[in-house]
C-alpha cells in the first residue's frame, strides 16, 4: 500500500486546487458555515474542550498534597531531596558571591568574605594557561576584568556559581546514563525516542511541573538545566564511548581486565576527549538556560535581564545580556582548550615542592593574600564601585537618539511587513477551519509517507484541538512559517557565498559560531530596543537564530558535492553559474532538506521565548501557566509546541527522502 | 633436538560471521558447503581449523587480506568465540574455562600485539608498558621497576615519560612490544605488527624481534601477509585462504612443495636460496670422490654459495654426527638460483 503511494506523485494541479481551496476557505468559511450551519467544523465549539488541562492540575495538586508512601508523603521527599542539592548551591553562591552570612536580611554579619575578584580572575587565567597558554590565560583576564570593570561582578558570580553546581551534577547524570545506554542495548532502545522527546519539548513545558513540585528557587533552576543539558550529554558520551578502537578494547580483554576495569581504565580515559566536548555542550545549555531559569528562581545575569526585559530597562538589559555572551566564550573557549588539551611530556626537573606546581601555587597565593588583605584594603575584596562603567545610559540614550531620528523609518518597515506579510498570514491561518487543516495534514502525510505519518500527525493535532489550543498553534505555526520562510531567502544566498566565495566562508564560520553560542535571550534585547515588542520583533528574533542552521546546512551541503561531478560538468563546458545551478544546488537538495528540519526546530525553540516580548502563541500560553502556577496549561501548551515539532520534523525528513529518490 | 610439546591446539574450529550463524552451521549434519553459507546471508571465517601451535617455536599465519588471519588469531585466544570445535591450551579445554578463569589466563599466560599498536594515548610509555600489571593489582613500586627494566630491552630507556604521539611508529611499536611481555606471558600473538611500518623500520623491528626471542624462546603466533617476513621469522608457516588452511610447513618445504597455484603465487618471488637446505639439493656421494671440504646438511644454499663456487670440486654434504650423506657442486647450486628443475 505505502509503496504504491510513495511511487505515484499527484500531479501539481492537483496541490493546487488544494491550495486555492485553501485560499478561498480561509475567507470565506466563516460566513459558509454560519449559513448552512456548520460553525462547529470552522472553529472548535468551546465547549467540546476536554478538561485535561484541569484534571492534570488536579492530579498534580493531588501528588503534592496528599500523595504519601506511608512513611512519608511525596512533599516531604520532594523537600527532601532540594534540601539535599541545596547544600552545595548554598555553598557556591556563598563561596563566589555572597560570602558567608549569619542573620538575615540587612543586618546579616559576614562571618566569611567570598573568593575575592582578584582570586577567581587569577583562577580563570592561570586554568586558561594550563589547558592552551598565554593567549587563553589572557582572554580569561579580559573576560573576568570586563565583568568586573562593567559592574556585572556580583551577578556573573552567582551565574557561574549555579553553573558550577549545575555542572557536576549534570555531567555525573549524563555520564552514567551514557555509559548505561552503551552497556546495555536493551537501555539504549528505551532512552532513544526519550531523548528525542527532551530534545523537541521546550524547556517552558517542563518548567511550571518542576516549579510546582520543587518550590520558586535555585534549586528548581538547577533542576530545569540539568533536564536541559542531559540529552546532548547522553549523546556525547556513547558517542565517545562507540569511538573507542576495537584494538583497545581487544587489549583490555587480553590483558585480563574485569568490565569495571575496562570502563575506567581503558574506554572512559580513551574518550575523554569526546567525553569533554559533551561537558563543553552541558556548560553552554546552562549558558542557554540562565534568563529561562531564572524566571523559577535562579538569580545572577539571567534575572537582570529578564527583569529589565519586563521593565524595557534596555540599557541594563544589554549589559547584563553582554556580560553573558562574555561570560559564555569565556567558558567555552576554557572548556574547548580543556578537551583537545594534549598533557605535554612529564618533564623530570627536581625543583622544590610548590615551585613544581606554580599555577597551584600562585592560586593558593593570591586567594590568601587577598583574604587578609582584604581586611585592610577593600578594593582587594570586591572590585571598587568607583572604578566601574556603566554603559546604561548610552544604551538608553542610543535608543532614545534612534528613535527621535529614526522613528519614521523604523516604523515604516514595521508597518509595512505587518501589512503586506504577517497580518495576511495570521487572517489566513486564524480563518482556516480546523476540519480542513487536520484533513490536509491527513492527505499530506497519506501521501508524502503514507498512513502512519497521516495517523500521527492528526493525532497530534488532535491533541492540539481537544486541550482547547488550536488558534494559539495556528499563531505559532504562521510565525514559525513566516520566520522560517525569512530564514532560508536570508540564509540560503548567504550560505551560497559561503561555500562558493572563499575568502566569505571564514568570516561567515565565525559569524554563524558566534551566533550560535549567544544565549538565545540575548537576541531579543536589541530588537526590542529597535521595534518595542510585538509580532514583528518575535518575527526577527527567531528569524535571527533560525538563520544559523540555514547557511550552516546550504554551506555543507554544496561543499560535499563531489568535486568529480563538478569537473565533469566543466568539461562539458558549464558556466559558473550552469554548475552551480544545474550540478551543485540540484545535489545539495537532500541535505539543505535535513537543515529545513533542523531551522523548524530552531525557530520553534526561539518562538517559545519570544513570548516575552508579547505574541499570542503557545509560548504565552506556557508563560501564562508559569506565572499562574498552572501544571495543566503548561504542560498542555509545551506538548502542543513539541508535537508541532514532531511533525513538522517527521514531515521534513519524508520530503528529503523524495528529494534524494525523485532527483 | 628436543621433543615438540604442544602449546595450544586447535581442533576442527569453525567461525561463522552473520545473525544466526552458530545455530546454522550446528544445525546441519554435515559441514554446509560455501554456497549454501552465502545462501544464508552468512561469512565463514574460519572453516574446519586445525593446527597446533609446538612450544618455543615461531608459527606464522599468512594470507592474503581477508583471508581470516586475525580472526583465527582472536579465535585462539578467545577474543571472539568459536562457532564449534576445541581449542587446547596446555592440556585443558580453552572453551570451557569460566569468564574469572580466563581473565586469569589472559593476565598471566598471554600476551597480544596489535596491528595499529593501540596504546593508551593518555598514559606514558611508562604507564603504557606497566599497564598490565597494574590491572593484576601489582604494587606500584614493583610494576614501575620491571616496566622500566623491559623498556630498557626494547631500546627505550630515556622515553619513559613520553606520550603515546611523541614517538614514531617504530616506537610506538616497540612500546606495544614491551607491553606485552611484562607479564611473561607463555603464548605471545602478533597481529600483523610491523605492517603499518615503512620497510626499513619494519626490517628493523624484525631483527630485534628476533633478538628478543632468542632471549625469551617463546611460543609465538605471528600473522604477516608478507612472504619475505614469513620466512625470515618462522619455524613454520600456515597458509590461509577464505578462512582455510591450505597448506603448513617449514619455508622451504612451501617454496620446494607448494600445495596448489595460490601457495605458488606467494613463494614464486622468495629469493630460493635463502630458504633451501643443502639437504634439499645434494646429489648421491660418489664412492671415493674428492672433496673441497665439508658442508652441513641444515645449511641454507645462501650460507655456502660462494665457497662452492669459487671451488673446482664439489662440496661434502655431513648430517649432525658428522657422517657423509651427499655431495653439492656448482651445478646444484645454480639450479636453484635460476630455478631450474633438478636434473
Ligand atoms: N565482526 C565481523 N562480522 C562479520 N564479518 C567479519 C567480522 N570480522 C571479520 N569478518 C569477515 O571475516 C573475514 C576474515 O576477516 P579477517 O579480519 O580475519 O581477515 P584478515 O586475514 O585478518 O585480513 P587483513 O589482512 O585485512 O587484516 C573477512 O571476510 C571479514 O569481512
Ligand atoms: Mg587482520
Amino acid at each position: 500500500m505505502q509503496r504504491a503511494a510513495l511511487s505515484k506523485p499527484l500531479p501539481a494541479a492537483f496541490w493546487l486546487a488544494l491550495a486555492a481551496l485553501s485560499l478561498s476557505l480561509a475567507f470565506y468559511a466563516k460566513p459558509l458555515g454560519e449559513a448552512l450551519s456548520l460553525e462547529w467544523l470552522v472553529d472548535y465549539p468551546k465547549l467540546w474542550i476536554v478538561p485535561i488541562q484541569s484534571q492534570i492540575s488536579a492530579a498534580m495538586h493531588w501528588l503534592i498534597d496528599e500523595a504519601s508512601f506511608g512513611l512519608f508523603t511525596l512533599r516531604e521527599a520532594l523537600r527532601f531531596l532540594s534540601g539535599l542539592m541545596e547544600v552545595p548551591m548554598n555553598l557556591a553562591i556563598e563561596g563566589l558571591a555572597t560570602g558567608l552570612l549569619s542573620g538575615t536580611g540587612s543586618r546579616a554579619v559576614e562571618i566569611f568574605p567570598p573568593l575575592s575578584w582578584i582570586a577567581v580572575t587569577v583562577i580563570f587565567a592561570a586554568t586558561g594557561h594550563y589547558a592552551k597558554g598565554w593567549a587563553l590565560a589572557f582572554v580569561q583576564l579580559a573576560c573576568f576584568l570586563y565583568l568586573a570593570l562593567f559592574g556585572q561582578w556580583h551577578s556573573a558570580m552567582l551565574t557561574l556559581a549555579s553553573i558550577a553546581v549545575t555542572l557536576p551534577f549534570g555531567v555525573a547524570v549524563g555520564l552514567a546514563l551514557g555509559i548505561a545506554c552503551h552497556t546495555w542495548s536493551g537501555f539504549d532502545r528505551f532512552m532513544r525516542p526519550v531523548l528525542d522527546l527532551m530534545q523537541t519539548v521546550p524547556v517552558f513545558a517542563y518548567l511550571v511541573p518542576i516549579l510546582f513540585m520543587f518550590g520558586f528557587g535555585p534549586v528548581s533552576a538547577m533542576i530545569a538545566t540539568i533536564i536541559y543539558a542531559l540529552p546532548p550529554m547522553i549523546h556525547n558520551t556513547t558517542l565517545a564511548l562507540k569511538a573507542v578502537p576495537d584494538e583497545l578494547r581487544e587489549f583490555g580483554t587480553m590483558v585480563g581486565c574485569t568490565p569495571s576495569q575496562m570502563m575506567r581504565k581503558i574506554l572512559l580515559p580513551s574518550a575523554l576527549s569526546g567525553l569533554m566536548v559533551g561537558v563543553n555542550q552541558v556548560i553552554m545549555s546552562s549558558l542557554n538556560m540562565v534568563i529561562i531559569a531564572s524566571m523559577i528562581g535562579a538569580g545572577g545575569l539571567g534575572y537582570d535581564v529578564l527583569f529589565s526585559l519586563r521593565r524595557l530597562d534596555i540599557g541594563a538589559g544589554m549589559e547584563a545580556g553582554l556580560a553573558i555572551v562574555v561570560l559564555a566564550i569565556a567558558l567555552d573557549r576554557l572548556s574547548q582548550a580543556l578537551a583537545t588539551r594534549h598533557p605535554p611530556a612529564r618533564k623530570t626537573t627536581s625543583r622544590a615542592f610548590p615551585l613544581n606546581y606554580p599555577r597551584s601555587f600562585l592560586c593558593v597565593a593570591v586567594i590568601a593574600a587577598t583574604w587578609i588583605g582584604g581586611n585592610w584594603i577593600e578594593a582587594l575584596q570586591t572590585f571598587p564601585e568607583g572604578w566601574q562603567i556603566s554603559t546604561r545610559q548610552y544604551w538608553g540614550e542610543l535608543v532614545k537618539a534612534i528613535n527621535l531620528n529614526f522613528y519614521d523609518q523604523l516604523e515604516a518597515v514595521k508597518l509595512f511587513f505587518l501589512a503586506t506579510l504577517l497580518l495576511p498570514v495570521k487572517g489566513f491561518m486564524l480563518g482556516l477551519p480546523w476540519a480542513w487543516v487536520i484533513g490536509l495534514i491527513a492527505l499530506g502525510g497519506y501521501k508524502l509517507g503514507g498512513w502512519r505519518l497521516a495517523l500521527l500527525g492528526t493525532m497530534l493535532f488532535g491533541f492540539i484541538l481537544l486541550t482547547g489550543q488550536w488558534d494559539y498553534a495556528m499563531i505559532s505555526l504562521y510565525l514559525c512559517g513566516v520566520s522560517v520562510l525569512l530564514a532560508i531567502l536570508i540564509g540560503a544566498p548567504l550560505g551560497i557565498l559561503a561555500a562558493e566565495v572563499k575568502g566569505f566562508s571564514r568570516v561567515m564560520r565565525v559569524a554563524v559560531d558566534t551566533l550560535q553560542t549567544l544565549p538565545t535571550f540575548v537576541y531579543l534585547i536589541p530588537v526590542v530596543m529597535l521595534f518595542n515588542s510585538g509580532d514583528f520583533s518575535a518575527l526577527i528574533a527567531v528569524t535571527l537564530y533560525a538563520v544559523v542552521p540555514v547557511i550552516r546546512y546550504t554551506a555543507h551541503g554544496l561543499d560535499q558535492v563531489s568535486p568529480n561531478l563538478i569537473e565533469a560538468g566543466k568539461m562539458i563546458g558549464c558556466s559558473k553559474w550552469q554548475i552551480l545551478t544545474k550540478i551543485k544546488l540540484p545535489l545539495a537538495a537532500p541535505h539543505m532538506m535535513l537543515g529545513l528540519s533542523q531551522t523548524i526546530m530552531f525557530a520553534l525553540s526561539m518562538l517559545v521565548i519570544t513570548a516575552l516580548v508579547g505574541t499570542r502563541d503557545l509560548g504565552q500560553q506556557v508563560y501564562t501557566a508559569l506565572s499562574q502556577a498552572d501544571p495543566g496549561l503548561g504542560l498542555i501548551a509545551g506538548l502542543s509546541v513539541a508535537f508541532i515539532a514532531i511533525v513538522t520534523d517527521r514531515f521534513a525528513a519524508v520530503a528529503a527522502k523524495w528529494l534524494t529518490a525523485g532527483g | 633436538m628436543k621433543p615438540a610439546v604442544t602449546k595450544l591446539a586447535c581442533r576442527n574450529i569453525w567461525k561463522v560471521f552473520g545473525p544466526g550463524g552458530d545455530r546454522f552451521l550446528r544445525g546441519a549434519a554435515k559441514a554446509p558447503s560455501r554456497d549454501a553459507f552465502t545462501r544464508a546471508g552468512l561469512i565463514v571465517a574460519a572453516e574446519d581449523i586445525s593446527l597446533d601451535v609446538i612450544a618455543g617455536q615461531i608459527l606464522v599465519i599468512m594470507g592474503l587480506s581477508g583471508s581470516g588471519k586475525s580472526t583465527l588469531v582472536r579465535l585462539m585466544s578467545r577474543l571472539i568465540e568459536p562457532s564449534s570445535g576445541e581449542l587446547i591450551f596446555e592440556g585443558k579445554d580453552l572453551r570451557k574455562a569460566s569468564e574469572k578463569e580466563l581473565i586469569e589466563i589472559r593476565r598471566h599466560k598471554m600476551g597480544m600485539v596489535f596491528q595499529s599498536f593501540a596504546l593508551l594515548p593518555h598514559r606514558t610509555v611508562l604507564g603504557n608498558v606497566a599497564f598490565p600489571l597494574e590491572v593484576q593489582g601489582v604494587g606500584k613500586a614493583v610494576h614501575e621497576e620491571k616496566a622500566q627494566e623491559i623498556i630498557r630491552l626494547v631500546g627505550l630507556a630515556g622515553r619513559e615519560n613520553c606520550y603515546p604521539r611523541e614517538l614514531s611508529g617504530g616506537q610506538q611499536q616497540r612500546v606495544g612490544i614491551a607491553r606485552s611481555l611484562i607479564s611473561d606471558p607463555h603464548i605471545w600473538f602478533l597481529d600483523e605488527p610491523f605492517s603499518a611500518l615503512d620497510p626499513i623500520i619494519r626490517r628493523e623491528m624484525q631483527d630485534e624481534f628476533l633478538r628478543l626471542q632468542s632471549e625469551f624462546q617463546k611460543t609465538i603466533v605471528f600473522i604477516t601477509h608478507d612472504f619475505e617476513e614469513a620466512i625470515r621469522l618462522a619455524d613454520r608457516v600456515a597458509i590461509m585462504k577464505d578462512g582455510r588452511i591450505v597448506q603448513i610447513g617449514t619455508p622451504e618445504e612451501l617454496v620446494l612443495a607448494p600445495a596448489d597455484d595460490y601457495v605458488r603465487q606467494f613463494t614464486k618471488h622468495v629469493v630460493r636460496a635463502k630458504v633451501v637446505s643443502v639437504r634439499a639439493i645434494m646429489t648421491a656421494p660418489g664412492p671415493d670422490a674428492a672433496y673441497a671440504g665439508s658442508v652441513k646438511a641444515t645449511d641454507h644454499i645462501e650460507d655456502i654459495a660462494d665457497a662452492v663456487e669459487k671451488a673446482a670440486l664439489p662440496f661434502a654434504v655431513q648430517d649432525e654426527n658428522g657422517r657423509i650423506i651427499g655431495a653439492v657442486g656448482r651445478r646444484n647450486i645454480v639450479d636453484v638460483l635460476i630455478g631450474r628443475e633438478q636434473s
